[in-house]
């Protein structure tokens, strides 16, 4: 068996059921084999793909991939929507290794290969709601973060997960640009508390839409955490460190007063230059639907818990 | 009545950026995603913005090159580049309120309170409402010197219209860096030219 399922968030939720049960088939591949001839798995996974994904009896239809791939925060490669999707086809993104360290067993320099290789894929559809209000629903493949952060033995004093993103100027030109016209530093780094991290809806993803994850998404590794702001899920993962002291996180450093460390998406607590109560899902349609916002971003039965007793308005 | 082709041609230049957005929307429409990329709206918005505060600016540097050239006549030109800002700056409205806010009146006066942003942006578009109004030359006939003083509010607008762009930017500051410093230059010119006509003033009593 080699999808687990979601306990409580049914993937049926968003995607239709005659969809989700026909993308089952093609799921069932292996990280080592995914992995062994990505160009041959991603057009057999493309293959599989099942055309006119939503369906009208559902309101939230999966997002069309010409906009998943097309529209992207990744300021690695400029700050425009359009830039990823224009310079990340030039990152070398193999070889790839993930360095983890800190309070760990077993750090290392770990080749991408030897981190997923004992894994099974797992296809999740999840939202995904942008800090700037727009979102989109996105069918991901990739491991659970927990399965993975377990083999590298996490320590008792293991208390956050830092992820930092790869730094390559000379492949990445948003990183080239930085200091006086801009004000995020660079590499970019992000971060959870353990327990955030440990929970079953984070992934560490390595595809989308049945295929591999294309460049501007993030290749060949990037974080999912559905229930926070779409900047807590770090792309182009070359390190993990797990630590006792809650990270430096990128957005935070730059704003401190507009984007928290925990970013859980909650339409009560606005963001201070525009309303978080709702949000345009962007779908195709021209002018996106505009929805209501929902705490943790309609993921509270299975988070909620993780903070409860916090002032979510102070821990933003 | 006499037609003046050069205004025509400035008049069908004017035109130019909302035509070539009415072209891309007719393109987002059939599909094409180039057009307008994936957030149509947000990017109507964007582009009429970028448009009100170029315009603007280049109403205010209309004066600025006439004394550059000592072709005073040039001023002839101004009013129709003002008064195509302020249509625009009101387009932006009208797309931000009508996509962004999704029309609702709730939403916009929510904004209005809470972004300083959206304060700086409306009350730009609030100046140069009254401006475009009075644009006519019966006006300036009727309100003789207080429409030069009514008038002079334009610099007002112009800074908040700055200050909007720098409050909305989320990381990068280019845009407001350029359009700042083109509009200090612009009131650097002017300071410059008073100070120059006092001194000969000064010289020739």
């Amino acid at each position: 068996m080699l999808i687990k399922r979601q306990a409580r968030i049914q993937p049926s939720e968003i995607t239709p059921e005659s969809v989700y049960r026909s993308r089952r088939h093609f799921i069932g591949v292996t990280a080592a084999s995914l992995l062994a001839t990505p160009a041959l798995a991603s057009s057999f996974l493309a293959d599989k793909i099942p055309s006119g994904l939503g369906n009208p009896k559902f309101t939230e239809a999966i997002t069309p991939f010409d906009l998943a791939n097309s529209h992207n925060n990744y300021y690695e490669f400029g700050t425009d929507k359009s830039d990823p999707a224009k310079h990340a086809p030039g990152l070398t993104i193999d070889p790839w290794s993930v360095e983890i360290v800190g309070e760990v067993g077993k750090p290392g320099m770990y080749a991408l290969e030897d981190i997923l290789r004992p894994h099974s894929f797992e296809e999740r559809v999840y939202r995904l709601r942008c800090v700037e209000a727009w979102s989109m629903v996105i069918p991901w493949i990739g491991i659970p973060l927990q399965a993975v952060l377990q083999r590298f033995e996490p320590t008792g004093d293991a208390k956050y997960v830092e992820f930092t993103t790869l730094y390559r100027p000379s492949e990445m030109p948003g990183q080239r640009s930085s200091g006086f016209f801009s004000s995020i530093d660079f590499p970019y780094v992000e971060g959870l508390r353990i327990d955030e991290a440990m929970h079953p809806l984070a992934i560490l993803a390595v595809g989308m839409y049945g295929q591999v994850l294309p460049k501007q998404n993030g290749a060949p590794l990037r974080l999912v955490v559905p229930w926070k702001y779409g900047f807590k899920s770090i792309k182009g993962i070359v390190k993990i460190r797990l630590t006792a002291r809650e990270p430096k996180t990128t957005w935070n450093l730059s704003a401190p007063q507009e984007y928290g460390f925990y970013a859980n998406v909650n339409p009560e607590v606005d963001h201070p230059r525009w309303s978080q109560a709702s949000e345009r899902r962007l779908d195709g349609s021209f002018f996106g639907n505009r929805i209501d916002t929902r705490m943790f971003n309609g993921y509270a039965d299975e988070v909620a818990s993780l903070y409860s007793g916090m002032n979510l308005r102070r821990y933003y | 009545m006499r037609i003046v082709w050069s205004k025509v041609l400035l008049f069908a230049a004017c035109l130019i950026p909302v035509a070539m957005l009415a072209w891309d929307v007719w393109r987002a429409l059939a599909g094409d995603l180039e057009a307008l990329g994936a957030d149509p709206g947000e990017a109507i918005v964007h582009r009429l913005g970028e448009w009100g505060i170029r315009l603007l600016l280049a109403t205010l540097s209309v004066s600025s090159i006439a004394r550059l050239v000592k072709r005073p006549g040039l001023i002839r030109y101004r009013r129709m580049v003002g008064l195509f800002a302020f249509a625009y700056v009101a387009m932006h409205f009208a797309a931000y309120f009508g996509i962004l806010a999704g029309a609702e009146l709730a939403a916009l006066l929510a904004d209005l309170g809470k972004r300083p942003y959206i304060i700086a942006g409306g009350g730009a578009l609030l100046i140069l409402l009254p401006l475009a109004l009075t644009s006519t030359r019966a006006a300036q006939r009727r309100l003789k010197k207080n429409w030069r003083r009514l008038h002079r509010l334009v610099y007002l607008a112009a800074a908040l219209a700055v200050l909007h762009i720098a409050w909305l930017a989320k990381v990068s500051y280019v845009d407001a860096y350029i359009y700042g410093a083109f509009t200090l230059l612009l009131l650097g010119e002017r300071v410059y030219h008073w100070m120059r006509s006092k001194q000969r003033a000064r010289q020739a009593t």
